[in-house]
């Protein structure tokens, strides 16, 4: 059979691929640059083709509110949204979180800080991986660098926040979600129809009923509850870490960086090459957990890194926590919705790491 | 190989859709392919570019600040981009609304004077393939067989009676350009 290839922006891909994992509903509210996720599904007329329910909510709060009652309910839900929407729906995500739910975020990250501007940015990096929301709760961050992986990671999204019971975000932004690039779509997959044994769907006469809460009033039960969601977290960074490795071999330096950035960082690296540099590119694919251990055992062997990102330097912190100090660790970035170019990478390079003491 | 090209002109010119085109027929010649928009709160009469990437590898980054090709639409574009156009490249533009003509002597420069072909057409909405075409005879990135191809994936199906009309477009694109020395 002929491979059937689109060209698609990294958005249309993502709702295109949230029909195909079998999605049961998708909650969400306008807003630059993701709108055309929720443009595509209305377009698609995703409930005539799986059954997915497709709801434009009064405001991103009531968004995130409808995916926390529809995955308590055992389905398949997401919501979707751009930085200063992701803001709002943060006490909805820690609620999700606490009450140990399953469920697909995704924000197609603006420059802010406020409303900001619609251009892309990285600026969210912290919120995505530290918690985001009130107590002690991460949630497991995909950072796609293509239309393809935009794709690709919707499905895995989905199954590892059933596998972990936890809210799963996929971090884009205004330039995976607005380009466009080949992409090869997964098959259908059929939408659940039994549901896990702790979802609320109606006690029956074998089983006692399913509370789903995040509340508890007494301090030492919900130590406990800590301590069991601490003890799944730890599990994500022995089993989920994901991360890609270009040309690091031989390097004697390298950049690290993930996302869009990643990509304009490869074209640096090729021309870096090109002129006897020996850099190589470090993409984490898992925001968290992060790949500190593949980052701290190519520690000896560097000059000294370079992390890039479109923020005012978030990620280098934990780039700095897994070297430890071995090797010097520099930033680069730009801020506010503006794109690096490969030349600015590989001048900021070869000043701060090549030529810098 | 791989072919880094800049489209700029104004909105509503068929910037972006001509780039949509030309990215889907390299799909359809198995190529690696990104198309990527500038994007801000733009409108009708503002300025857009659009940077495509055909490939036989993998692409990097898709957001670029030099191009093997620049295709140049309007008088702010030539501004911004005759001096990204890497030495040996080419620069292809239509001299309609160009006071200040390129003056690199070290890429290659080339006319297609799209308005007024389109205009002679009766159709000025083909501009753009005019331009495609006049694109496609300097760089053959793709076979005419895959534009058709490409422009059955891209339109709706309810314009597929254009396709001949565009490829007549395209045709006339091919002849009309001429290299300036």
């Amino acid at each position: 059979m002929e491979r059937d290839f689109r060209l698609m922006k990294g958005n249309e891909a993502i709702a295109e691929a949230a029909i195909r994992a079998g999605a049961d509903a998708y909650y969400g509210y306008p807003i630059t640059p993701q709108s055309e996720i929720i443009e595509y599904l209305m377009a698609e007329k995703a409930y005539d083709r799986t059954g997915m329910v497709v709801l434009q909510a009064e405001s991103e709060i009531a968004a995130i509110n409808m995916v926390y009652g529809a995955a308590a309910c055992g389905r398949r839900a997401m919501t979707s949204s751009s930085s200063p929407g992701i803001s709002l729906k943060q006490e909805g995500i820690s609620y999700i979180a606490g009450a140990e739910l399953p469920c697909l975020i995704v924000n197609v990250v603006r420059g802010g800080p406020g409303l900001g501007t619609i251009q892309p940015s990285q600026s969210d990096y912290f919120q995505s991986t530290k918690g985001g929301g009130h107590g002690d709760y991460r949630l497991l961050v995909l950072a796609p660098a293509s239309v393809q992986e935009s794709s690709d990671f919707v499905e895995l999204a989905f199954d590892l926040a059933f596998k972990y019971r936890n809210p799963v975000l996929i971090l884009s932004d205004g330039v995976i979600g607005q380009m466009m690039e080949k992409v090869e779509l997964k098959p259908q997959r059929k939408r659940l129809t039994e549901y896990e044994n702790w979802s609320t769907t109606g006690k029956t006469p074998d089983r006692q009923r399913n509370i789903i809460t995040s509340l508890e009033l007494d301090a030492h039960k919900q130590e406990l509850i800590n301590i069991r969601i601490q003890a799944k977290y730890k599990r994500m960074q022995e089993e989920e870490v994901r991360y890609e490795k270009i040309l690091c071999d031989d390097a004697e330096y390298m950049i690290v960086a993930f996302g869009s950035s990643a990509r304009i960082c490869e074209k640096a690296v090729h021309v870096a090459r090109g002129k006897g540099i020996k850099v190589g590119l470090f993409r984490p694919i898992t925001l968290f957990p992060y790949p500190s251990k593949p980052i701290e055992e190519m520690a000896d062997k560097l000059k000294g890194i370079l992390t890039v990102e479109m923020n005012a330097g978030q990620m280098v912190e934990d780039v700095r926590l897994a070297v430890n100090g071995k090797v010097k660790v520099e930033y680069f970035g730009r801020l506010g919705g503006v794109i690096p170019s490969p030349s600015e990478v590989l001048n900021a390079l070869e000043e701060k790491i090549i030529g810098g003491k | 190989m791989t072919e880094e090209i800049i489209i700029a002109g104004f909105g509503g010119q068929g910037v972006l859709s001509m780039g949509k085109i030309l990215a889907y027929s390299g799909i359809m010649q198995n190529k690696e392919v990104s198309w990527m928009p500038s994007y801000g709160p733009e409108m009708r009469g503002g300025t857009a570019n659009v940077t495509v990437i055909l490939s036989d590898e993998r692409i990097s980054s898709p957001i670029l600040n030099e191009y093997d090709t620049a295709i140049i639409l309007n008088q702010q574009s030539m501004d911004k981009f005759e001096k990204t156009v890497k030495p040996g490249g080419a620069l292809l533009y239509d001299p309609n609304g160009i006071s200040h003509h390129p003056q690199r002597k070290d890429i290659h420069i080339y006319q297609v004077e799209a308005v007024a072909k389109a205009t002679e057409m009766g159709n000025t909405k083909i501009f753009n393939m005019i331009v495609l075409g006049a694109y496609l005879k300097i760089k053959p990135m793709v076979k005419m067989e895959n534009v058709i191809k490409g422009l059955k994936k891209s339109l709706p199906v309810r314009h597929h009676k254009l396709i001949p009309l565009n490829e007549a477009a395209v045709n006339k694109g091919m002849e009309s350009v001429n290299e300036i020395k």
